[in-house]
């Protein structure tokens, strides 16, 4: 046992699951392939050759050569600049749908698992229709009443993802709530808004954090599916499944315009599914060393 | 000093599939203010889920709880808050009752915080006093819970209670986590604590030897009801329940050769729910008779000693005509 005043449980523990988590070699993989489009997306206009947008109609429908290394497009438009760009889109959509998604979520699941009862039940219900109408259809259906746009596409993916982060956290807080501490902290006059956000969710958060990471590749992939039925990004933005949606008339003449958006949707997704599974593991205590 | 807390008639009833589960039972108890009242009874008696009840943790079936002058049987949520920052609790499990995720310094303030009386570094200035009250090392301000042993736990826990500055706790079997040598230490502090700040403890147990060292009074209690109730030196002098008897015959003499009578009791625990009418001791009494069949109220045999049998009352008429 730590001795050192300083030592505490958040950071020892991070640590310690950082260590399990570093052990995983798809994990890491997958952690190294997301920080590099992390990167990638902020540095975006410094490490891509062309503006995403620029067209050049003396250059249409290059094969990967010198100077696009990646080809171009119907308009001459260098693939290699708009996959980097297309990073930014991506991410953004990935995290802030999932923001949205385990915001509403958490609490949703929150508010049900800890009042139980009639409470639980309303909410429960009321999920139960939401999710019997399978997620990508339910994205399709807000999509197309809200019209294109990434920022809809987003919110779509959002909402249809609410009632998988609800059943998790209902189902963590509902173990933690008989919790001898919970009762301590009502004994000392804690309100129940206090009680949820300081002494459940905290020791709840653990497959939340599982979930959200593998939703986020999820997301991309709802998102790119949505751009390529034309519900999501439009053109000339450089989402990934808009690019595909673009290239897929020409494919057969000019495989590349879907090959590389197509590797980069998987890479992603596939990246961020390694590092939830990774994170699961490595957040289960039974499998500790 | 006056009475602090009396309760009268109190009932907590459950509900479950099978019938009304009686976990407590028709109590009644007066406590002076400083004194301590150790409730003693086996896993199951109704004595967690009575303390329970006091503090509105849960809420009371019928009967009446007065703390202080008022009754406080029916509060709304703002008097609740008031009466808890006179009415505390220490619970059982220093591992459980700590949320691991809150330093000690965290843990301690927490109280306060929510409180709201005090500004930030008054409360910052609070804690540490309460710290050093308690015996926790300052050094220790920013560990987490899993880092110490269970008795510096149990010190977290006593300071938390501490820190409104309560007349009234309740102790929830505090030491029957512990090891024997830190059980010692934590009653001791419990003591000094009491005699410092004049506090009034219900001291919930199935610890015999303990609730002899700190209790003034002990009640002892078997399904739910009040079988016995008297001052600490008296019910271990001079216990006339039945089941208080054996109760006592368990506690282990340390001496090899010492040659114990031990009262044995024979079949189960009944069970809690629907219980029939009468003495709910009769069926594991050696002394149980036909008349047992029939409730014998809490009757007070000697100034300050209450019991709940008929035998009993039956013994003390007999001596009463022998006198005359």
């Amino acid at each position: 046992m730590a001795r050192d005043a300083k030592s505490n449980k958040p950071k020892s523990q991070a640590i310690e699951i950082m260590k399990r988590l570093a052990k995983n070699k798809l994990a890491m993989l997958g952690l190294v392939v997301i920080v590099l489009m992390i990167l990638v997306a902020v540095f975006a206009p410094w490490i891509a050759p062309y503006r995403f947008e620029e067209q050049n109609m003396e250059a249409v429908y290059l094969s990967p050569c010198k100077e696009h290394l990646l080809g171009t497009d119907k308009l001459g438009r260098d693939i290699l600049s708009r996959l980097i760009y297309g990073a930014r889109q991506s991410l953004r959509i990935g995290i802030f749908s999932v923001a949205i998604g385990a915001v509403l979520g958490t609490a949703l699941g929150a508010v049900a698992g800890f009042y139980g009862g009639r409470t639980d039940n309303i909410i429960m219900r009321i999920l139960d229709i939401y999710q019997s109408i399978p997620g990508m259809l339910l994205a399709i259906a807000l999509a197309a009443s809200l019209g294109p746009g990434v920022n809809n596409a987003i919110f779509a993916v959002g909402i249809s993802t609410i009632p998988v982060y609800s059943r998790i956290i209902r189902a963590s807080i509902m173990t933690v709530r008989d919790k001898e501490y919970i009762e301590a902290a009502t004994a000392i006059n804690a309100s129940d808004f206090r009680i949820i956000t300081r002494h459940v969710l905290p020791n709840s958060f653990a497959p939340l954090i599982v979930e959200i990471t593998m939703n986020i590749g999820n997301s991309i992939l709802m998102a790119a599916t949505l751009s390529f039925i034309g519900l999501g990004a439009q053109p000339p933005s450089p989402e990934w499944g808009a690019m595909l949606s673009d290239g897929r008339n020409f494919m057969r003449d000019y495989g590349y315009l879907v090959i590389y958006p197509g590797i980069c949707i998987m890479a992603s997704v596939l990246s961020f599914n390694m590092l939830g599974d990774g994170l699961r593991d490595a957040l289960d205590p039974r499998l500790k060393n | 000093m006056g009475t602090i807390l009396e309760v009268k008639n109190l009932k907590k009833y459950f509900s479950t599939p099978k019938g009304e589960l009686h976990a407590v039972d028709d109590i009644s108890f007066k406590i002076e203010e400083g004194k301590t009242l150790g409730v003693v009874g086996e896993s199951g008696c109704g004595k967690s889920t009575l303390g329970r009840t006091i503090l509105h943790l849960l809420e009371s079936t019928s009967g009446r709880i007065i703390f202080d002058g008022e009754d406080i049987t029916k509060v709304n949520k703002k008097k609740l808050r008031e009466i808890r920052e006179n009415m505390q609790m220490i619970f059982q499990d220093p591992f459980a009752s700590l949320n691991p995720r809150m330093s000690v310094r965290e843990t301690i303030m927490e109280p306060l915080v929510i409180q709201g009386k005090l500004s930030k570094t008054e409360i910052e200035a609070e804690t540490e006093k309460l710290m050093e009250t308690v015996g926790l090392a300052r050094r220790l301000a920013d560990s987490y819970p899993h880092e110490l042993d269970g008795g510096r736990r149990q010190r977290i826990g006593i300071a938390r209670a501490l820190a409104l500055n309560p007349k009234f706790i309740l102790c929830d079997e505090p030491v029957s986590a512990l090891d024997v040598s830190i059980q010692a230490q934590i009653l001791n502090l419990m003591l000094d604590l009491q005699e410092e700040r004049k506090l009034t403890y219900i001291f919930v147990t199935h610890d015999l030897s303990v609730v002899k060292y700190i209790s003034d009074e002990i009640m002892v209690m078997y399904l739910g009801q009040m079988v016995e109730k008297a001052s600490s030196d008296e019910l271990f002098r001079n216990p006339l329940h039945p089941y208080t008897k054996a109760l006592l015959s368990a506690i282990p003499v340390p001496d090899v050769h010492a040659k114990k009578e031990r009262i044995l009791l024979k079949g189960e625990i009944t069970s809690p729910i629907n219980p029939k009418p009468g003495c709910r001791f009769a069926a594991r009494c050696l002394y149980a008779t036909k008349r047992c069949a029939s409730t014998q109220n809490v009757a007070e045999i000697s100034e300050g000693h209450f019991v709940a049998c008929h035998a009993a009352v039956e013994n003390k008429k007999k001596e009463e005509v022998k006198e005359l």
